[in-house]
């Protein structure tokens, strides 16, 4: 499921009157697409390229089940799954052995 | 004299190596390449020249440079938004504090004339995000990657939030009080950012409902109408665009005071704990510590052989600052500063110290702050998940010329 046009469009009206910069592109890949909408429903996807390249995969993970569990994003757990391996893939260093 | 180069940013292609610009304004090169990536100069409505490292929600950091004053101005504060629900305020007459609660004897409505009706308090308090220097933290924890900016000195002023309090009446049994603001978030999912502090320091007559802010109304960005000021703790129970409170006989459970916001049991002494909020692991962030900042030179300027001034400001608790040193040689020995006179024990100390001659290179600066109960910066960092409390002496690389 993608993120519902009607949250967002409901999250531009509710925004209050500060001009919104584009967040800076995210690199391409497999999951680039739903990373970029799920994310920036709610923050800008700048708050990925701030943080890094310096996590673990099992620290990207931990932050999109922190987005879904304590900030009640609505990913279900097949796109969860996408996002964090592509924050892995993109914007994290390798697990530690 | 020190030749502002970094700043006017004509050094930028020579300094370029150790720390990186954004749009003139200087990035510590200990920063993560992808902060160093996205962070920008932006002005904001009320606000000047601050350092972008979001802006949905708005987190925008007041440059090293801003620190060579002692009172933060308020177009340069820094600003900082969990949840992109930056509030359109009602006029000021539609305006409406609440004070409730289970341990509250009467439910009280506040207009903004009744706050005004208060004896008004000014404390000069540093407000400080419990994640500053998170961005310098080696290793790397997630979070907002925040330099030396998050966090300024303002003459705050207001009613006391004891004498708000007593309008509503506290019953035997209160525990905390509850801190709710306007920046409601703008879908249903996020916590509401409510939260709370001990009755004791709710009760302290340096506790206030700051309605002024160095003399003006406040930056809605920080927090108009009116916002907490708890001198002495992180700013994260500064709460913004306050307009509820609660007398409450429970700890607050929830997200903000029992997930984030916390720090490993015993890690960082303080005077009061929160006791009511510390389980056998980890205690809420509550004082800050010990700290200063070197402000002038900034890092990578350049300054004379003949001689320059290094002034910063140091801050702690509450209990004021006695001493400073400089180390003009990367840590190696140490030299007594002076001390300007304070402006209260929970605001800056500014500190200098006139170099004399140097000879030609690259000398790398530190300072070091000790507090009046003989707290001093940690020599290592107390590497904690969140990145907080990070008071190791800060070094900034400058070059003799």
């Amino acid at each position: 499921m993608r993120a519902g046009a009607g949250v967002i469009l409901a999250l531009l009206l509710c925004r209050a009157a500060m001009a919104a910069d584009a967040p800076a592109p995210l690199k391409p890949g497999e999951g680039a697409e739903a990373t970029s909408g799920y994310c920036n429903a709610c923050h800008t996807s700048d708050y990925i390229v701030m943080n890094s390249v310096f996590l673990s995969p099992a620290a990207w993970k931990a932050e999109v089940t922190k987005m879904r569990t304590a900030f009640g994003a609505q990913i279900d757990d097949g796109v969860a799954a996408e996002i964090a391996a592509y924050l892995a893939a993109n914007y994290g260093v390798a697990a530690k052995p | 004299m020190q030749r502002r180069t970094v700043i006017a940013g004509g050094g930028a292609a020579l300094l370029a190596p150790v720390s990186a610009m954004a749009d003139g304004l200087v990035l510590p090169p200990e920063l993560p390449d992808g902060t160093r990536q996205i962070a920008r100069a932006a002005n904001l409505p009320g606000k000047t020249r601050l350092l972008r490292l979001a802006d949905r929600p708005p987190n925008y950091a007041t440059p090293t440079d801003v620190f060579a004053d002692t009172i933060t101005p308020n177009d340069r504060f820094f600003v900082r938004y969990h949840i992109d629900a930056v509030p359109t305020p009602p006029p000021i007459d539609d305006w409406v504090l609440t004070i409730g609660g289970e341990a509250a004897v009467q439910d009280a409505r506040l207009k903004w004339d009744d706050l005004l009706d208060l004896p008004q308090v000014g404390v000069v308090a540093v407000c400080q995000c419990a994640g500053n220097r998170r961005g310098l933290c080696v290793p790397h924890v997630a979070g907002v990657q925040w330099g030396d900016g998050a966090m300024g000195c303002a003459e705050w002023r207001g009613p006391r939030l004891s004498d708000v309090l007593r309008v509503a009446r506290i019953k035997a049994g209160a525990v905390e009080i509850y801190v709710g603001g306007a920046d409601s978030p703008p879908v249903p999912g996020p916590p509401a950012f409510r939260k709370s502090i001990p009755l004791a320091k709710a009760m302290d007559d340096d506790t206030i409902i700051a309605i002024s802010m160095n003399d003006a109304p406040l930056p809605l960005l920080n927090g108009y109408p009116a916002r907490l000021v708890v001198p002495g703790w992180t700013g994260t129970y500064w709460m913004k665009h306050l307009n509820r409170i609660e007398i409450s006989a429970t700890p607050l459970a929830n997200f903000w005071m029992k997930t984030a916001y916390r720090v490993p049991a015993g890690l960082f002494p303080v005077q009061q704990p929160f006791a009511s909020q510390a389980s056998e692991t980890s205690a809420p962030i509550t004082e800050m510590v010990v700290n200063s900042i070197i402000a002038d030179p900034v890092e990578g300027g350049e300054v004379e052989r003949s001689g320059f001034t290094v002034s910063g400001v140091a801050w702690d608790r509450g209990t004021g600052i006695r001493r400073v040193e400089v180390s003009l040689d990367d840590g190696k020995t140490w030299l007594d500063t002076l001390l300007d006179r304070p402006l209260g024990p929970y605001a800056y100390r500014r500190f200098s110290l006139d170099t004399g001659f140097l000879r030609r290179g690259q000398y790398r600066l530190f300072s070091r702050a000790t507090s009046n109960a003989g707290e001093r910066q940690s020599d290592v960092l107390k590497a904690n998940p969140g990145g907080y409390h990070n008071n190791v002496p800060r070094g900034i690389s400058v070059t003799v010329v």
